[in-house]
């Protein structure tokens, strides 16, 4: 796959393509498997939520859909760029391109809340310093954070670390989200907003959402419901 | 491209002020060291050739026997005669250079300060000044004082300057002080005096009087000095040896650099300095980078570039070398001045030194910080899901 794509991706093609993809953790006799032949596909736009129960492997797929971990076996394509023995910089434009929201929200502690989301948004190129602060500062307002914004995480609550680290994966610009557990830090209102948030932007912009999620209040969102067990996807129920 | 960024590594140096504190203060200790050290050694090589520097001198004859200004051996003073014989030459001072015993006025105590014995017709120094003061060296048993000879020398200069007639013995002989010059102590002298050569005779009747230590030798203005010199050391017997002036002050320099262990021993402390500044560093970075792998893995996982984090890691060594230096210099400064003062050394802050420095700092937080990099390889950005 030729690399000057880098900027301007193919918007045509599936944002993720993954097909008879597994995964094991582990060496010789301690190997255990965690993906079984795993087959699905995300389309542009698309907010697709994943449930399941824990260790089933819901993680380890959005790892490896988030070219954070080395594909082992079968087929893994983002944005139209195969994965599977992928250079570094491949795995680094298609990082570019994904918004993560970690469970553990991983705010660098040295950073105010502004500069957290900032981060995110000196990422994108051709775009001044002002323009990228004022973007940064525009997701704080979206999250709900405007009164937060010179704060260290160290002085914020869970939720609104949360919501910070939401703001950070925003800023970016994504054309892939990848939530994990996104609202489980936040009550069900803000939940709710963020969730919507979320939904709107993939409208907007044509921003595809993975969403692993327990949350049972925010499923109506989905545009397709995965259900995950045993390292594998059980068959959509309609 | 993007102009203007989040400074993240003066944002992670500065978010935990103590522990930059002591990264700095490190980091400027081993400067000073370094400044203190090197400092230390060219004092003391420039120390030996304070009175070499003064001379009025184009071309030096010495023996080839004399090993430093400690360790000076006579010659004939015939040959400044015959170095007269060059078309080029337009006047020589035959110049007597011994070390004597001068008896402290006040404490009555002696100690060895190195006479100077010369014609006080002709030039001696550069100094403008100084063929004034030679005149009084005319009539017998007149010495001129160099006032900043070390005070176990006595008061000289206050009673002197007080306007009492000085006396005192040198060699076991009277002499009596006529005026003051400086010229400042070396390394092997302690104190210096200037005398005529019929007074240094006298102090000293076993010196041979057609022998001389050093002969002064000036040219013509157009003159080339290296082909007098080739002339003048063909023509003149191998019991002389010809020298610029500049040779002249590196021969001296040079018996103290590797006839002496003290270049070795400065060098030494300084190199010290550099590894104690090393690991100092090393520390601050290392363990900077271990707690902040998961904020450096967090920023890999949102597509930052590897490049882009030992960006990150070079800049903290930057700030941390800037940061440490300009206390360094300044403290550096300060105990120069403290050395000039208690000791009379010529220690003091030069450009070369300044840079070299600076440098060797840089290359200290640098090169550690390279090593710190490697940490940053082990981030791994799955770990943090």
């Amino acid at each position: 796959m030729p690399l000057n794509f880098a900027n301007d991706l193919e918007t045509n093609v599936p944002t993720v393509q993954i097909d008879g993809l597994s995964h094991w953790f582990g060496m010789g006799n301690t190997r255990k498997q965690v993906l079984y032949s795993v087959s699905m596909k995300i389309d542009p736009g698309e907010v697709v939520l994943l449930t399941g129960p824990s260790g089933c492997g819901k993680t380890t797929l959005l790892t490896l859909i988030g070219a954070l971990r080395r594909v082992q076996k079968g087929e893994l394509s983002v944005f139209g760029l195969q994965l599977r023995n992928s250079r570094r910089k491949t795995r680094q434009i298609i990082r570019r391109n994904i918004g993560m929201i970690f469970q553990g929200h991983n705010l660098l502690r040295c950073l105010t809340a502004e500069q957290n989301v900032q981060m995110g948004a000196d990422l994108l190129k051709n775009l001044s310093y002002r323009k990228r602060r004022k973007l940064s500062r525009n997701w704080l307002v979206e999250v709900g954070l405007e009164d937060q914004m010179e704060k260290l995480p160290h002085d914020l609550s869970g939720g609104q670390k949360q919501r910070v680290a939401i703001a950070r994966a925003l800023s970016a610009s994504p054309r892939l989200l990848l939530a994990d557990e996104p609202t489980s830090a936040l009550d069900s209102v803000t939940g709710r907003e963020i969730v919507s948030l979320l939904k709107r932007l993939a409208i907007e912009q044509k921003c595809s959402v993975l969403m692993v999620t327990h949350d049972p209040r925010i499923l109506d969102v989905a545009d397709r419901l995965l259900k995950m067990e045993d390292g594998m996807i059980l068959p959509v129920v309609e | 491209m993007q102009d203007r960024k989040i400074p993240l590594a003066w944002l992670l140096l500065t978010r935990q002020p103590l522990r930059l504190l002591v990264a700095i203060a490190g980091i400027c200790f081993a400067g000073i060291l370094m400044f203190m050290q090197l400092g230390f050694r060219d004092g003391l090589f420039d120390a030996s050739v304070t009175v070499h520097k003064l001379f009025d001198a184009d071309l030096v004859l010495v023996s080839p026997r004399s090993m430093s200004s400690i360790s000076m051996s006579g010659f004939p003073r015939r040959r400044l005669i015959q170095a007269m014989a060059h078309k080029d030459v337009i006047g020589t001072t035959p110049v007597n250079w011994n070390f004597l015993l001068w008896r402290n006025p006040q404490t009555l105590s002696t100690r060895a300060i190195l006479a100077l014995g010369f014609e006080p017709g002709s030039p001696l120094l550069i100094d403008p000044n100084f063929a004034e003061k030679a005149q009084s060296l005319k009539n017998s048993g007149r010495v001129l004082f160099d006032d900043l000879s070390r005070q176990e020398f006595g008061p000289v200069p206050e009673w002197f300057s007080e306007g009492r007639i000085v006396e005192t013995e040198v060699a076991g002989k009277r002499v009596r002080v006529a005026g003051l010059v400086s010229l400042g102590p070396s390394f092997g002298a302690d104190g210096n005096l200037i005398t005529s050569r019929e007074t240094f005779l006298k102090l000293l009747p076993s010196n041979p009087p057609g022998s001389i230590e050093i002969g002064l030798v000036r040219l013509s203005a157009e003159a080339d000095h290296e082909k007098v010199l080739r002339s003048l050391a063909a023509s003149l017997p191998n019991d002389v040896k010809v020298l610029t002036r500049q040779e002249f002050i590196d021969f001296e320099k040079n018996y103290w650099r590797t006839s002496t262990s003290i270049g070795f021993i400065f060098t030494l402390g300084a190199a010290m300095g550099f590894v104690v500044g090393c690991v100092i560093v090393y520390q601050i970075l290392y363990s900077d980078v271990s707690d902040h792998l998961a904020e450096y893995a967090t920023l890999m996982a949102m597509g930052y570039r590897l490049r882009t984090l030992f960006g990150v890691v070079a800049r903290e060594g930057i700030f941390l070398a800037v940061l440490g230096y300009v206390p360094a210099y300044l403290s550096g400064q300060a105990l120069y001045a403290l050395v000039r003062s208690s000791t009379k050394l010529p220690v003091a802050m030069d450009p070369q030194r300044t840079f070299l420095v600076f440098f060797l700092i840089l290359f200290m937080c640098m090169a550690s910080a390279s090593v710190a990099m490697r940490r940053l390889v082990d981030a791994d950005p799955a770990d943090i899901f």
